[in-house]
């Protein structure tokens, strides 16, 4: 082997560890959920498409799209104002409680849910208006499912209404806040409406429920949106450069580092709070959790939210890659193989399944599938090495080991 | 082995002592360990052809682990399992139960989508030589479908099931579930059958019925019974044998009146004092 | 009030074991089934002929076959589309290098392909079990598709990879005017090619579905299909009484694969006249595992409920779409609709009733039975 082969060789599989690590990042989502409730979330890879589509069209929507959101806003925070205040005139704590529950939060609910569908058939992208009626409806429907508490959603909602008034001079930040409330409410609602009440079932059953979710948040993104190509700049340039002869992408080496820091994060997050003391619990025993006072389900919410930031994070990074298009929520399917290859509950083991992912299928492509089968390989790889994987340790490499008891 | 105490003791005048001759399970020397945790140390004891034998122990003491080294669940990490003469230690689970063993489970380990007679003839399959092609054709395979089908009446006549032969065996209580469970064990004629805890959970009149069951199979079918028991009382009503374990190891082996007496047993029961 | 098991004894263990114990429903499938074979032929429409029903039962038998193995077996396959495409190409090659061979025998051939890649990409199930089985499944499809796109000889080097159904008859070509069977060249028509009628094409659907699905049902009221339930409920317990676990799993992949083969074959030669791997893609899949989950996963009706739902429901908004105002939904937006109906249905039926339509029906027959009085 020369050195320019050699030097070729380490290109590629640099290539492929950065590519992994892209990888990776959808990964993470996917474990963190497993985690928590044993449930493989297949709709991961919509969520990842919904994040950046969101971003990236709130970027690109012009000023009216603002004004209706902020003026909605600021209809339904001071509509949910006033009947909380009403609940609250009867004096009786627990009255108004149950006032503001069944009014404030039940109601609108309901109506929110149907204008959505009715908005998500008939807007066809592009009609600001719409489009601003229908962000400000899901964040108030997410809140509502999620927070349950209606000055909360007075607060969000009067700070959305803060952000479409006064952002326009940082837009990028102002769309990053918008899709940040509007992804993590989308996890959350997720979690609340379809998988809560489904919660003692099978997990087979449970994905291929989020099979089915998967097809509903697609058909969501692309209805309200739309389903072009959508140019995403995060300020990165792809822009190779040399070390020691060996090119190596700027742009992935700076998702390498996103991921770094996401993965440092959550590691902390999870090793040193009491959260992510909780969720090492619940991931253990989801009983023995619950006996011993662990909230099961605040536990949920919180994992729900993080898996929607790192959907963001991911869709933020390869969408600015590939372009926002439907073709990033086919990204679940190179998660999958990462996930079991690195073990399902395992942070750093969706790094290494990534990294292993990513290089296997660069290194076969290039040396292996072009020069002999015309390619395109990249597709089935992951997959037979995850198959490899599975047949020889079944719990992958950072899990732990299955003892079958009768 | 301990053939000299069981032979002494046999001598002894009880309603219970019954004469056996052959050896039918030999089980030699056993060890299990998992990870750190060691199940079994040296475990060894015979079962007769015939007779009702009972491994019997505290919580934790590894009976349901021999039990599952017996059906070839669980292999050993050393010893040797005998059984009618032959070597069968490394044998599966699958090749076990067409040896004539047969077995039920702590928690009952119905085929919960399936109704009770589904659940009963699948203890048949080891029995039945259709092969798929066959079956799909129906005609060919119905005359065996047919005599399986009979045998099986049978024994939910003999279990007093017939009422609920066509339930989801997820509906049925508890007591009636561990019932469906023996049937299917009985289903598939075994030479030996594995009752783990059959009366666990269960209310006095339920054990009785259990245990009737239990004398009955082994009087009509001539089936010898390997069973576990937490609780000593039934165990040493029914059982020709018993062998009793403590942390893994054998402390006692012989006829109940004797394990009934013996110092260690006493003190795995009622602790160090 | 009508539908009665009153009254009906049965006398012998068979009779008990019947598909349809009650004559009442033995009645109706006999008309249906008389309904399925004479009245679509007889109304001449092509539309209800091709596109519809033929769909619908070239899908209900690929659901019928993923049912078998996830259903009955318990072994959840993502790649029923990889099967297809198996049995597909499988029969094509067999029909352009053989035609000798009678039509109906290219069918069971390609089947038994699809049967063989099927077992070798069920070995994986021995030691791998629920939804990580479902992701090794992924693999089939995607490596067979990536075979099929990239060896040319499967689609006879068509610059576009496209199999077209060449002119077919029934009894192969021995069976023409002059051929060693030619004493059936009256009866051996045309079913398949341009020329050949939707009547023929249709018949010749109906006749291999209903004889398949026949047979899934003998096989799953037996021993096999005890098996394979037993298997799928609780699999160490199932080794325990001595079912082998690896041939029983193996047995499963082997029919499923076959009856999605078959389908494959059928989709190529009786209902689209064509394929390329699009067609058996991983969207493909999708739509069959949810055919049975919709209809009811365990349940031989319910593979054919369920394709009747996915296959109905497209030209069903289509339709409400038209007459709700001409112009307002774009293509686009009818098929993100599509996507959420699909989706949402999916998972309100898993939310609702994890058994499907299946169950539903099962339901209201028990209502039915106790109709007008509630005891």
């Amino acid at each position: 082997m020369t050195l320019v082969d050699f030097l070729f060789f380490v290109e590629v599989l640099v290539g492929g560890f950065l590519t992994g690590i892209m990888y990776a990042l959808v990964a993470i989502g996917l474990v963190l959920i497993f985690k928590a409730s044993s449930i493989f979330n297949f709709a991961q890879g919509a969520l990842v498409l919904f994040g950046a589509l969101t971003f990236v069209l709130l970027t690109e929507v012009a000023g009216d799209f603002w004004a209706w959101t902020g003026w909605l806003a600021v209809g339904l925070a001071a509509a949910a104002g006033i009947i909380f205040l009403l609940g609250r005139m009867n004096l009786d704590t627990t009255k108004a409680k149950k006032f503001s529950e069944k009014y404030v939060l039940k109601l609108p609910l309901y109506i929110t849910a149907v204008l959505l569908v009715v908005l998500a058939l008939f807007v066809d992208g592009g009609q600001n208006m719409w489009r601003g009626v229908f962000v400000t409806l899901l964040i108030f429907l997410m809140l509502t499912t999620a927070v349950k508490s209606p000055k909360w959603a007075m607060g969000v909602l009067l700070g959305l209404a803060v952000v479409s008034f006064l952002g326009d001079g940082v837009v990028t930040y102002r769309a990053l806040a918008v899709s940040l409330v509007i992804v993590i409410g989308l996890a959350i609602a997720i979690e609340r409406i379809v998988l809560r009440p489904m919660v003692n079932q099978e997990p087979i059953i449970l994905f291929m429920a989020t099979i089915g979710l998967n097809y509903v948040i697609e058909g969501i993104a692309q209805g309200v949106w739309d389903a072009d190509v959508h140019a995403l700049d995060i300020g990165i340039e792809d822009i190779p450069f040399e070390v020691y002869g060996v090119y190596v992408s700027q742009f992935d080496l700076f998702a390498g580092l996103i991921a770094a820091i996401l993965v440092t994060a959550l590691a902390i997050f999870f090793q040193k709070t009491r959260v992510g003391r909780a969720l090492r619990a619940v991931a253990d025993d989801h009983q023995a959790a619950l006996s011993v006072g662990i909230p099961l389900k605040n536990i949920w919410v919180v994992v729900w939210a993080a898996a929607g930031i790192v959907a963001l994070v991911a869709g933020l990074m390869w969408g600015s890659k590939l372009g926002v298009q439907f073709s990033i929520s086919l990204l679940a399917f190179k998660a999958l193989p990462v996930i079991i290859i690195g073990g399902f509950t395992s942070i750093p083991g969706a790094i290494v399944g990534g990294l292993i992912v990513g290089a296997t299928e660069k290194l076969f492509e290039v040396f292996v599938g072009i020069p002999f089968f015309g390619g395109g390989t990249e597709n089935w790889t992951p997959y037979m090495l995850g198959m490899f994987f599975l047949m020889f340790r079944p719990q992958g490499l950072f899990g732990e080991k299955i003892i079958e008891r009768v | 082995m301990d053939t000299a105490t069981t032979t002494d003791v046999q001598t002894y005048e009880t309603e219970r002592v019954r004469e056996f001759t052959n050896f039918i399970l030999e089980v030699e020397g056993i060890f299990v360990s998992f990870g750190g945790v060691k199940a079994l140390q040296d475990v060894s004891f015979t079962v007769y052809e015939g007779e009702i034998f009972s491994i019997i122990g505290p919580n934790g003491a590894g009976k349901t682990s021999m039990l599952n080294v017996i059906s070839g669940f669980y292999k050993a990490n050393a010893g040797r399992i005998t059984y009618q003469g032959n070597d069968r230690t490394k044998a599966s689970p699958e090749q076990v139960a067409r040896m004539g063993f047969a077995r039920t489970f702590q928690n009952i380990a119905l085929f919960k989508g399936m109704s009770t007679l589904d659940n009963i003839m699948t203890g048949r399959i080891v029995r039945v030589k259709n092969n798929f092609l066959k079956e799909a054709f129906y005609f060919p395979a119905q005359p065996q479908e047919d005599a399986q089908r009979e045998y099986v009446e049978q024994i939910i006549d003999f279990l007093e099931i017939q009422s609920i032969r066509k339930t989801p065996v997820g509906k049925l209580p508890y007591g009636l579930q561990k019932r469906v469970e023996l049937g299917r064990a009985l289903a598939m004629e075994p030479k030996i059958l594995l009752l783990d805890e059959p009366m666990a959970g269960m209310n006095l009149e339920e054990k009785e019925d259990m245990a009737r069951f239990v004398l009955d199979v082994n009087d009509e079918f001539g089936t010898t019974v390997v069973l576990i028991e937490h609780d000593m009382g039934v165990v040493m009503d029914i059982s020709d044998h018993v062998v009793v374990l403590d942390h893994g190891e054998r402390i006692a082996h012989g006829v109940p009146d004797d394990v009934r007496t013996n110092k260690d047993v006493i003190r795995a029961y009622l602790g160090e004092h | 009030m009508f539908y009665r098991e009153v009254g009906q004894y049965k006398s012998s263990y068979r009779a008990d074991q019947a598909i349809f114990p009650i004559t009442n429903d033995r009645i109706g499938v006999m008309l249906i089934l008389i309904v399925a074979f004479v009245v679509p032929p007889l109304s001449g429409n092509q539309y209800i002929m091709g596109p519809i029903l033929t769909q619908l039962l070239v899908f209900g038998l690929a659901a019928l076959g993923l049912n078998l193995l996830t259903g009955y077996a318990g072994q959840v396959s993502l790649g029923s589309g990889g099967f297809m495409a198996v049995g597909a190409f499988g029969c094509y090659n067999l029909v352009l290098r053989l035609p000798e061979i009678p039509i109906f025998i290219d069918f069971i051939l390609a089947g038994l392909m699809a049967a063989a890649v099927g077992i070798l990409f069920g070995i994986p199930s021995l030691r791998i079990k629920g939804f990580y089985l479902a992701v090794a499944t992924l693999a089939s499809q995607f490596f067979l598709l990536w075979i099929f796109d990239h060896v040319g000889w499967f689609t006879n080097y068509d610059p576009a990879g496209v199999a077209s159904a060449p002119t077919t008859t029934l009894f192969g070509s021995l069976a023409e005017e002059g051929g060693v069977l030619g004493f059936l060249a009256p009866i051996n028509v045309l079913v398949s090619g341009p020329n050949a009628t939707p009547e023929a094409k249709y018949i010749l659907t109906l006749s291999v579905v209903v004889v398949l699905a026949l047979l899934a049902k003998n096989l799953v009221r037996g021993m096999t299909g005890r098996a394979w339930m037993a298997i799928r409920d609780f699999d160490i317990a199932a080794e325990i009484i001595g079912i082998r676990p690896l041939r029983t799993k193996l047995l499963a992949f082997a029919i499923s694969s076959f009856y999605c083969g078959v389908a494959g074959a059928l989709y190529v030669f009786t209902y689209v006249g064509n394929a390329d791997t699009e067609a058996f893609d991983l969207i493909r899949s999708f739509t069959i595992l949810f055919m049975i989950i919709i209809g009811g996963l365990g349940s031989i009706m319910g593979s054919f409920l369920g394709a009747a739902f996915i296959v109905l429901l497209p030209p069903f908004l289509n339709i409400l779409a038209s007459h709700f105002g001409e112009g307002t939904l774009s293509g686009a937006t009818l098929a993100n609709l599509e996507l959420i109906i699909f989706g949402g249905s999916i998972v309100f039926i898993l939310a609702v009733e994890p058994q499907g339509i299946a169950r539903m029906w099962q339901i209201a027959k028990e209502k039915l039975r106790q109709w007008p009085f509630p005891y």
